[in-house]
């Protein structure tokens, strides 16, 4: 079968791997370019947030190159994402296609139905289990890997002497690991981009600050649809410590706190274990951050996402008890870059500011960058 | 003399100011920038050029504004700081004990929080534009009114209408619906004041904690009725430095002052930037479906430098863009 999926930063490379591994046929989808939104944004209830329009264009862009099965996460709880497949389904029949979507809630909410899904998926590639178990195993160290090298990124790009240096040492170690086949394989390759990225040229005398990234999972995990707040962030000299990654998402120990560490330290501003989306995690990653020293927050969500509104409003007070500076930032396909930049640039003037006052160095605006 | 030159092309207005080692404003500009900021900065540098002749050697460049790579380019520019850090750094310098600089510009507001003579906290209007001077002129030139004369109106005002303040297509509308129910045009002006004050404090002061002193600038800060009005709202004085509308070409000469590099000459390419020829023109990059709209700069029929693509490929000289 023609198989495609909603694109998520890098992912795409350990799902192709895998639909591939199980004998489909995969149309690995496009770039989220200005297509992808246009046509979202024409076939999407206007209301709808970001991730909607985005992965709504991804969709009819995969529909017409004939994808017959799209696979992708449902959800449960108050985020209405949870539901946006079976829209995306009814407006993909409305418009002609005859693509069915898989949509796989957590496994813990349905092992029969997750299974079924799994099942289905596998047995229509033509595979037997024992392949399947496999190729999911290699996959998700895929997965890892490909979250592991950008995490490292985000850490290099403070540093880079120049411009663009880090961006392309990233975007070649993930072709490495696109092209691993095996757990070796996978192994050989991360080792040899997690030396691309290191190898890239730093200026060690620069003074960096910890930022930590926060917010709604797709705004996090696909860096277009925060129109690359990220990198931003890097150029203008921040390291970058994300709350969410694919990985992280499915479950991946050890990589970021326990998620009841997050909880935990989410308690004294909300009582609730579940607001929807990850907006107890944005709160929580706030405090834990805070306590380890980190210079600022910067929270990224959907215009209009919900659980990430709740947070928003919390925020201040755990910016105020900490003694942390907090920016949220809210996109929509109308969201203009120099905005996003100018807020950036100012949020970071900020925090190196404050690092100084904190030093007791007299200022005078001396702790600014000329650019 | 030494001396330091600001410039902040905005939306609606472009403004320079020239100051002394000192900080002490020697000469400055108000200008429209009428959708051309190249032309609106040449003007200014020919008006400064008269003004001050000789008498003065630019030793460092500041820009500022939503132009403000365009125009670092343009005549060479040693800072290049965003609007926000700009108008903090001028109202530290005319008041280094402000705690709250309210800022209304031609197409966003910002409200910036000081404390001990740093900025710790700001906002920017995000979604919507309700409330920024491109509104009132636009407002203003619907009722026949000039700009500056505007915000007296409201000062007469005896029982200002409530307006709906949120959108400014809404606004528009129920103001007309109000002056066609046999409304004064002062209690509209008066009412429209009101309105933008309530949005501003709802939207981008949402969460802040005002304290003064408080400083009002940019442009819209003209307008004594938005002056009253906030006063009236924060129940606190409001105060209009003398040069609320140049404040950001003040700090973009401020921050050219004290970030240049210790002993380097400027990056300022001199008074003959107005002679000089600068065209920007554009292309659509058919290199992917992004289809990013290229633009490049010359200086003279040569290319300075080239923005706008999403990946990177086209921006060969841009440095600091």
């Amino acid at each position: 079968m023609k198989v495609s999926f909603p694109r998520m930063g890098n992912s795409h490379c350990a799902f192709r791997w895998l639909l591939e591994a199980l004998g489909h046929q995969v149309i690995v989808p496009p770039e989220i370019s200005t297509r992808t939104l246009d046509l979202g944004v024409r076939y999407a209830p206007e209301f709808a947030c970001m991730p909607f329009k985005v992965v709504m264009g991804t969709y009819l862009e995969v529909a017409e190159q004939g994808a017959e099965l799209l696979i992708t996460s449902g959800g449960v709880g108050p985020c209405r994402a949870g539901y946006y497949w079976v829209l995306h389904q009814q407006i993909l029949e409305e418009q002609g296609y005859p693509t069915r979507i898989v949509a796989f809630d957590p496994p813990d909410c349905g092992w029969r139905d997750f299974w079924h899904k799994l099942a289905f998926v596998y047995r229509s590639g033509g595979v037997s289990l024992r392949r399947c178990l496999w190729a999911l195993q290699v996959a998700w160290a895929k997965l890892k890997a490909l979250d592991d090298l950008e995490a490292r990124s985000l850490q290099v790009r403070a540093r880079e002497v120049q411009r663009g240096a880090t961006t392309r040492a990233l975007r070649q170690a993930v072709a490495t690991v696109d092209a691993a086949g095996s757990l070796p394989e996978v192994a050989e390759a991360l080792a040899h981009g997690l030396r691309l990225l290191d190898g890239v040229d730093q200026d060690d005398r620069r003074e960096c600050l910890r930022v930590g990234l926060t917010g709604e999972i797709y705004a996090l995990l696909e860096p277009v649809a925060s129109l690359s707040t990220q990198e931003i962030l890097g150029h203008l000299g921040a390291e970058v410590e994300r709350s969410m990654y694919v990985s992280r998402f499915a479950g991946r120990k050890g990589f970021g706190p326990p998620h009841a560490e997050v909880v935990r330290a989410s308690r004294p501003y909300l009582g609730l274990e579940c607001v929807g989306g990850h907006g107890v995690e944005t709160v929580g990653m706030t405090v834990l951050w805070a306590r380890k020293g980190f210079d600022g927050v910067v929270q990224v969500a959907p215009f209009g996402c919900t659980p990430e509104i709740v947070a928003k409003s919390i925020l201040p007070r755990v910016s105020q008890e900490y003694g942390i500076p907090v920016m949220s930032l809210f996109f929509d396909e109308q969201t203009g870059p120099a905005g996003v930049y100018t807020r950036l640039e100012a949020f970071v003037d900020l925090l190196y500011a404050r690092r100084r006052a904190r030093r007791g160095e007299e200022s005078r605006n001396g702790s600014l960058s000329r650019h | 003399m030494e001396a330091f030159l600001g410039i902040d092309v905005g939306s609606v207005s472009t403004n320079l100011a020239v100051l002394d080692g000192q900080g002490r404003l020697l000469a400055r500009q108000y200008l429209r920038t009428a959708g051309r900021p190249i032309a609106a900065v040449q003007e200014g540098m020919r008006a400064l050029e008269a003004e001050l002749g000789g008498a003065v050697a630019i030793a460092g460049v500041g820009t500022t504004g939503s132009a403000r790579h365009l125009t670092g380019l343009l005549v060479g520019a040693d800072v290049i700081k965003n609007e926000i850090t700009a108008h903090a750094v001028a109202a530290l310098h005319v008041e280094p004990g402000v705690r709250t600089v309210l800022e209304i510009g031609g197409q966003d507001s910002k409200i910036i929080i000081l404390r001990d003579g740093m900025v710790i906290d700001f906002a920017m209007n995000t979604v919507c534009a309700a409330g920024t001077g491109s509104f009132l002129d636009q407002q203003a030139a619907r009722l026949g009114v000039p700009i500056q004369e505007f915000g007296g109106l409201a000062l007469a005002a005896r029982h200002p209408v409530r307006i709906a303040g949120r959108c400014t297509v809404f606004a528009e509308s129920d103001m007309i619906h109000k002056q066609q129910l046999g409304h004064s045009l002062e209690d509209i002006v008066a009412g429209l004041c009101e309105a933008l004050v309530r949005n501003y404090l709802n939207n981008v002061g949402k969460g802040k904690e005002i304290l003064p002193p408080v400083l009002f600038q940019g442009g819209v800060a003209a307008n004594r009725g938005l002056v009253e009005a906030f006063a009236r709202h924060l129940a606190l004085p409001v105060t209009v430095p003398p040069h609320h509308d140049v404040m950001g070409a003040i700090g973009a000469a401020l921050l050219a002052r004290d970030l240049r590099r210790p002993g380097a000459p400027t990056a300022f390419k001199g008074w003959r930037v107005k002679d000089l020829e600068f065209k920007t023109t554009s292309f659509e990059c058919q290199g992917c479906p992004n289809l990013c709209e290229v633009v490049q700069f010359r200086q003279e029929g040569r290319v300075l430098a080239r923005w706008g693509s999403r990946c990177g490929k086209w921006e060969a000289d841009s440095s600091g863009i």
